[in-house]
């Protein structure tokens, strides 16, 4: 497979992201994707937020201390996405791999803008990053996110719930105001970087159909990347019965 | 109005206004001597009342143990380490030199951004990127530029701790050696310093002479700078 392809571009493989709010089945769906791939015979690779072995030991000090301002917090973060960048993510494309990612830099652009840092500012600081072939948003209401975090997780963390910035002194009510500008945030970036909207609020089984459709779609027809291997369904997509 | 500004966008949640002491920036080549003279100015300092809070590269509490773990492996890509850094020098603008200044204290800092760019500079690093990455950054009162030659370096890496592998740019593989790379290197770091000087019009010192002769001329920048700042009499 290599041969020809030695000298390394980062087309020869495929970036795929997902995005969305906090409780946006985002994971859920990147997780089924990835299976789906593998089974496929695919050559992926996975790649998580705040992940860096070089660098997470340093985020979770500052989170730990809660020393983090909005703008070392959006730092440290374009820290580990650089390293991930430099060490994974570009190798992999340019050895023809399908990268995943949990996350990418629009995270980044929602959440520290969302903090108060300079939109500018912190799109100039990920200008390094690849492009990705397909970026995914899964959009849900508000409420639907809000329900499924709030009820599901027992504790919800400092940062996370956006408690430096100090909207509310109630982490439960200051989470949802956060989330709420995070949301404004991504909605605001469709447009921007071109976003492929998946509509978070029908089942997952419907939601990952969608995505698989997209993504063998351009795979296929605008990239030719192919299974290394012979899969289990033979490149087709199982039918939603 | 506030005294201080910034470079480009603002950092977010800073008062400018509430900032009274003066930010004073030493900075020069690796071993040029610039922490001798930050002792010799803040005894200077503190013995005329002034509060003195000193600062200096890579001090960040935050930042100190994963950059030194990282450095180790000599595994850090360009990007990766210009960014670190810059997270480092965040973390030290907003915990210990903004404080400081707000509690009235004179923070004299051991070198500011403009060393990182510099290094990062040499190692490809785009410096218009850079200029925007470090926008968040404090206008100083006064920068100080000690001056000097990679030959008026040299003594100290000689006789001093010895040729450090960053300090060597050694993972540049600019020379066979840790001397022929130390020369090329610094050198290197010089001209980008000399340019981002002449840029931003520092008060450049000659550092190639005598200890006490680069102390009074320290002296006679840095007293127009406490002007209007109140003195013990």
């Amino acid at each position: 497979m290599i041969s020809s392809k030695l000298r390394g571009d980062t087309s020869n493989g495929a970036l795929i992201v997902v995005e969305g709010i906090d409780g946006s089945g985002k994971s859920t769906q990147i997780h089924l994707l990835h299976r789906w791939l593998l089974s496929e015979g695919y050559k992926v690779f996975f790649s998580d937020w705040n992940s860096s072995p070089l660098v997470k030991g340093t985020t979770k000090l500052g989170k730990k201390r809660r020393t983090l301002t909005p703008t070392t917090f959006s730092l440290i973060h374009a820290t580990d996405f650089a390293d991930r960048t430099e060490h994974q993510i570009i190798p992999a494309l340019k050895a023809g791999a399908i990268v995943l990612a949990d996350r990418y830099q629009y995270t980044a652009f929602a959440r520290d803008v969302a903090r108060g840092v300079p939109p500018g500012w912190v799109r100039n600081l990920y200008d390094f990053s690849a492009k990705p072939d397909i970026a995914f948003y899964f959009r849900v209401p508000l409420e639907v996110s809000l329900e499924r975090i709030l009820t599901g997780r027992a504790q919800l963390k400092y940062y996370e719930a956006g408690l430096d910035i100090g909207l509310s002194d109630d982490i439960r009510e200051s989470f949802k105001m956060f989330q709420s500008r995070i949301m404004g945030e991504y909605d605001d970036m469709v447009d921007e970087f071109g976003l492929t909207v998946v509509d978070g609020t029908r089942s997952i089984e419907e939601q990952q159909h969608e995505v698989r459709c997209i993504v063998l779609d351009h795979l296929t027809k605008r990239k030719g990347i192919r299974p290394e291997t012979t899969g289990e369904t033979d490149g087709k997509i199982p039918l939603l019965r | 109005m506030a005294r201080f500004r910034f470079y480009g966008e603002p950092l977010p949640g800073v008062d400018l206004d509430s900032l009274t002491g003066r930010l004073i920036v030493l900075e020069g080549p690796d071993g040029v001597g610039r922490s001798t003279q930050a002792e010799m100015l803040r005894e200077w300092l503190e013995s005329a009342g002034h509060a003195v809070a000193d600062t200096g590269l890579t001090r960040s509490e935050l930042t100190q143990e994963g950059l030194d773990e990282a450095k180790k492996g000599h595994t850090l890509g360009r990007k990766t380490m210009s960014l670190f850094y810059a997270t480092d020098f965040a973390d030290r603008l907003e915990n210990q030199i903004i404080p400081a200044l707000r509690a009235g204290y004179h923070v004299l800092s051991d070198r500011y951004f403009f060393s990182i760019c510099a290094r990062d500079i040499v190692r490809g690093a785009d410096p218009v990127w850079l200029e925007s990455i470090y926008g968040f950054a404090l206008v100083p009162d006064l920068v100080l530029y000690m001056r000097a030659g990679v030959n008026d370096l040299l003594p100290r890496a000689l006789y001093g701790k010895g040729f450090n592998y960053w300090e060597s740019g050694m993972d540049l593989a600019l020379g066979s050696d840790f001397f022929d790379s130390f020369v090329e290197y610094q050198s290197k770091v010089i001209a980008e310093l000399d340019k981002i000087a002449a840029r931003h019009a520092f008060c450049v010192i000659d550092a190639s002479r005598a200890t006490e002769q680069i102390f009074d001329d320290l002296r006679a920048a840095i007293g127009p700078v406490l002007s209007g700042s109140p003195v013990l009499k």
